[in-house]
């Protein structure tokens, strides 16, 4: 038997957008047992719950992540409307779908620039990057912000979108659409990029299971689930399937994802076309009491928030799990067996997003 | 074959003008909306405070002693959320950033130190129409005298 070493892996590393730490038990090339250990980036957002009060804990919480901001923000509002019983109007609804759709492009943009960059495809990351650039441009156009929207709150949305800023954003997508084709044509048939996603990371649709895989991840394997599914928002009136595939392994998971952007591209057509008239919000009266979780479907897969108020204008206890917590034992399990030049694929194929997960 | 096709692409950049912006030479185009900073009209704000109180990251601090808002740059996180909480809606949104810099900038604006009131209240009860017109008076008067737009900015240091 070879002799066992081992071999840290992060906290900084090239490929490594965010800290994790994982220690590598490596024989000869061949990755052993992968060890994670996160707690490098932890804010105690959470704590924050017990100092702002319920209305500007939105503005917090959108900072779990930078890059599913809309998500947890419209998260965190769902959890406290329905604590409170708030129904927002339906333009609101759509207009919240229309933003986190949108997020799910550029978050699934950024990652597929990121998958590039990491097996060294310098020009596809750099053109995915430029794609998503006119996500963000339409971001800024429409919310004020490029990366935090500050637009969702409780009881409806801060800003609307005219029609013609509804008609200009579906354009966009539309000359969009032209070259991520172009671009899909090279992350799934050029055979360099296949001889590092093909077969690598297998996960099977068992474990899949058993390891509560969310998101992106557990599709690729073949499980149906997606909260969207469920119709919350205005998901319930746009016509859409979960995207899936079998294999289970790095290639799957990056199919998954360039799927999903022409997908919610779909949902945004959609959505402009059915947009109802009418308020953006309703006011908020009175104090949160009692329990409530809510659910949504983030770009990185089920993302969980829990809020409980005791009457007064702070809340009691916010819980947020994000999706990168819950794909961690999944990522553990597939790195066992592998090949060490094949860590770094394993592990931005979960998409890893440590931030929240460490909120 | 799919190496050509990239190869397009890549061909395709190479005659089209850069997807990047020489950024401090061409400056930017900001939208209607960008959250850039916020200004306030130093003339409308009553120094109520509530904008300190709403502040997700304290960034403001209204002194009523010295009559003054000072708002920290780098710790506002541009939310927006103290425009949207003003009575007098004398906060606004610029959109422009502020310089970028190595130090924690902060602008301190002041209001000009009351003027005495014309102590209606001292005055005997009969004169009540005089009364009503002199308070009114009173408060138009610092709104014309000052127009403090924008301050030099106080480096905290
Ligand atoms: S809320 Fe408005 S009026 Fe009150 S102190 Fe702040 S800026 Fe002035
Ligand atoms: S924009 Fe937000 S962070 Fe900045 S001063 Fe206003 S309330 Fe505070």
């Amino acid at each position: 038997m070879s002799k066992r070493t081992i071999i840290p892996f992060g906290p900084q590393h090239p490929v490594l957008p965010e800290p994790v730490h994982l220690d590598l038990v490596i024989e000869d090339e061949r990755v052993v047992e992968a060890i994670p250990s996160i707690g490098y980036i932890h804010r105690g957002l959470e704590k924050l719950v017990e100092k702002r009060e319920y209305t500007e804990m939105v503005y917090v919480i959108e900072r779990v992540c930078g890059i599913c901001s809309f998500g947890h923000g419209w998260g965190y509002c769902k959890s406290v409307e329905g604590n409170m019983e708030i129904v927002v109007p339906e333009r609101a609804e759509y207009l919240r779908c229309i933003w986190h759709e949108l997020s799910r492009i550029h978050s699934h943009l950024l990652w597929l620039g990121l998958l590039a960059d990491g097996f060294g495809f310098e020009s596809l990351f750099m053109h995915s990057w430029r794609i998503r650039e006119s996500i963000l441009d339409i971001f800024e156009k429409t919310t004020g912000g490029r990366v935090i929207f500050s637009v969702c709150k409780l009881g409806g949305v801060r800003k609307d979108i005219s029609a013609e800023g509804l008609a200009e954003i579906a354009g966009i997508l539309e000359g969009i659409k032209g070259e991520l084709t172009e671009l899909t044509e090279v992350f799934l048939e050029d055979y360099s990029v296949k001889n590092r996603l093909v077969g690598v990371g297998k996960l099977s649709y068992s474990d899949a299971v058993e390891l509560c895989t969310v998101g992106p991840m557990a599709r690729a394997s073949g499980v149906v689930q997606d909260i969207r599914l469920d119709g919350h928002g205005a998901y319930g009136k746009l016509d859409f399937a979960p995207v899936t595939e079998e294999a289970g392994d790095c290639y799957a998971r990056c199919k998954v994802r360039i799927r999903e952007v022409f997908q919610s591209i779909a949902m945004i057509t959609q959505a402009i076309a059915q947009i109802p008239e009418g308020d953006i919000a309703v006011p908020v009266k009175g104090m949160p009491q009692g329990e409530f979780v809510a659910r949504m479907e983030q770009p990185r897969g089920e993302a969980y928030y829990y809020s409980i108020g005791n009457g007064s204008k702070f809340l009691q206890r916010m819980r947020v799990r994000t999706p990168t917590n819950m794909n961690i034992p999944a990522m553990v399990k597939t790195l066992q067996g592998c090949d060490l030049a094949d860590v770094p694929m394993l592990i931005l194929t979960i998409d890893p997003c440590i931030s929240c997960t460490e909120r | 074959m799919p190496v050509l096709k990239i190869g397009k692409m890549v061909m395709g950049s190479l005659f089209k003008k850069p997807a990047t912006l020489m950024y401090p030479v061409i400056s930017r185009e900001w939208q209607e909306r960008t959250r850039g900073q916020i200004a306030i009209e130093m003339d409308a704000c009553i120094l109520c405070g509530i904008c300190m109180r709403k502040c997700p990251t304290d960034a403001i601090t209204v002194e009523k002693a010295s009559r003054s808002w000072t708002i920290q740059r780098m710790q506002c996180i541009q939310c927006c959320c103290c425009v949207e909480v003003c009575p007098k809606k004398c906060l606004m949104n610029k959109p422009e950033y502020t310089t970028p810099d190595i130090k924690k900038i902060s602008d301190r604006f002041e209001k000009p130190p009351e003027e005495p009131k014309p102590a209606p209240a001292e005055k005997p009860a009969p004169a009540a129409g005089e009364a009503k017109a002199a308070p009114a008076e009173g408060a138009a008067k610092p709104a014309g005298a000052t127009k403090l737009e924008k301050p030099a900015p106080a480096p905290a240091e």
